[in-house]
């Protein structure tokens, strides 16, 4: 099965990009988990934990405070306000 | 004449040290504007994000938005001016006042009021001394702008663009900035921020087409959502490019202030030698007559 392709951006820099097996986390009408080959979706991201599986490494977690994200067509970019990956996080793209 | 080369030797000695400070704002400039470079292109990703996520909602759905409708008169329309903290940077605080000018006379032209933002001790100075009234001004780190700044701007901004002409409130929204186009091209660019014009992307291939969107919450929510912070990305990247700009220009202004600088010594200098010169040929004349008399007589 593909996978995802993950970009998450803040707003004055770039968090992390890479590819991953799944997507977690809390728009503001609830928990939401995106696999590959998600419908494309346009939603608006509420403050929380953003959990995401890369295909290399452990799975890891980004704290953000709320924006959106899009799908598309295993795409999945993430744009938040100010974004925090948890130390430990591996990254496999690089944290430029 | 010995006055004449103290007069040189003082300044000399003024340029010189004139011209030292001109080299040290030279060099911080120079070191500054790398930073101000990679922010700019750090804050490009989330821009390009924005951008994509608005136009995608703008041309699929037919939600009527406030920020997007255009009103059908335009009484009052506000203007951002973004200039620097501090002078020493050439033109660069006054072609951006120019350009401003030349829009508010052109908004007047039109019939309409024109409130203005400043950012930037320079441009409350110049509105100031004019005696003229400004709506709000922001200073304080114009060369390292924050994004608390461009959210604050963003909140004042369409704070008075939801309240009522009656109540003082504003129908658009010009920014005046200036363009940060190479190291030595700087651009004054006036944008219309407000009523949005949403910038469709030129589509290179199919698979840039714009997907059909499933939206959650509904689309209005999701706009909602995206507007605010589309406007702040493009105040942000405003100041941003304001911040590489001003810094680019001090470098210039600097550099060829520190050149005229070594100029100036150089003819001083010459100068100084030339009345050393001929304060000594005077005082040997001055001998030899002497001689020649005491001899003769």
């Amino acid at each position: 099965m593909a996978n995802l392709e993950v970009e998450i951006v803040a707003a004055d820099h770039f968090v992390w990009s890479g590819a991953a097996t799944m997507v977690k986390g809390f728009t503001s009408e609830g928990e939401i988990g995106i696999l590959p080959g998600h419908t494309p979706l346009l939603a608006v991201l509420a403050a929380g934990l953003l959990e995401i599986a890369p295909v290399d490494g452990d799975r890891f977690t980004v704290d953000v405070d709320g924006g959106f994200f899009s799908v598309d067509s295993n795409r999945v970019v993430i744009v938040a306000d100010s974004a925090q990956l948890e130390s430990g996080a591996v990254s496999s793209a690089g944290i430029h | 004449m010995g006055a004449q080369i103290r007069v040189y030797r003082q300044k000399i000695a003024s340029t010189t040290s004139m011209q030292k400070i001109f080299k040290a704002m030279e060099l911080i400039a120079t070191s500054r504007i790398g930073k101000a470079r990679t922010r700019v292109s750090a804050s490009l990703p989330y821009s390009n994000a924005i951008t994509r996520a608005v136009s995608a909602v703008a041309s699929q759905s037919e939600v009527d938005h406030p920020l997007t409708t255009e009103p059908d008169s335009i009484r009052r329309a506000a203007v951002l001016v973004m200039t620097s903290d501090r002078g020493l940077a050439g033109s660069y605080s006054a072609s951006i006042l120019k350009q401003a000018e030349h829009l508010i006379e052109l908004l007047h032209s039109e019939g309409k009021d024109v409130t203005t933002y400043l950012v930037g001790r320079k441009a409350q100075a110049y509105f100031e001394f004019r005696g003229r009234d400004y709506e709000r001004v922001w200073t304080g780190g114009t060369d390292a702008p924050e994004f608390e700044t461009a959210r604050e701007l963003r909140e004042v901004l369409l704070e008075d663009f939801a309240t009522d002409f009656e109540d003082g409130g504003v129908d658009e929204i010009h920014v005046v900035y200036t363009q940060f186009k190479s190291m030595v091209v700087q651009e004054p660019t006036v944008i219309r921020l407000l009523p949005l014009e949403v910038v469709e992307e030129e589509i290179e291939s199919s698979t840039d087409l714009l997907p059909l969107y499933d939206y959650e919450p509904a689309p209005e929510e999701v706009l909602d959502a995206l507007l605010p912070r589309y406007i702040e990305s493009r105040i942000f990247s405003a100041l941003l490019q304001a911040a590489a700009s001003e810094l680019a220009a001090r470098q210039r202004a600097m550099k060829s202030a520190g050149d005229n600088a070594s100029d100036l010594i150089k003819k001083y200098t010459r100068l100084r030698n030339n009345a050393r010169q001929a304060e000594i040929t005077q005082e040997l004349s001055e001998i030899v007559a002497g001689a020649d008399a005491l001899n003769a007589s």
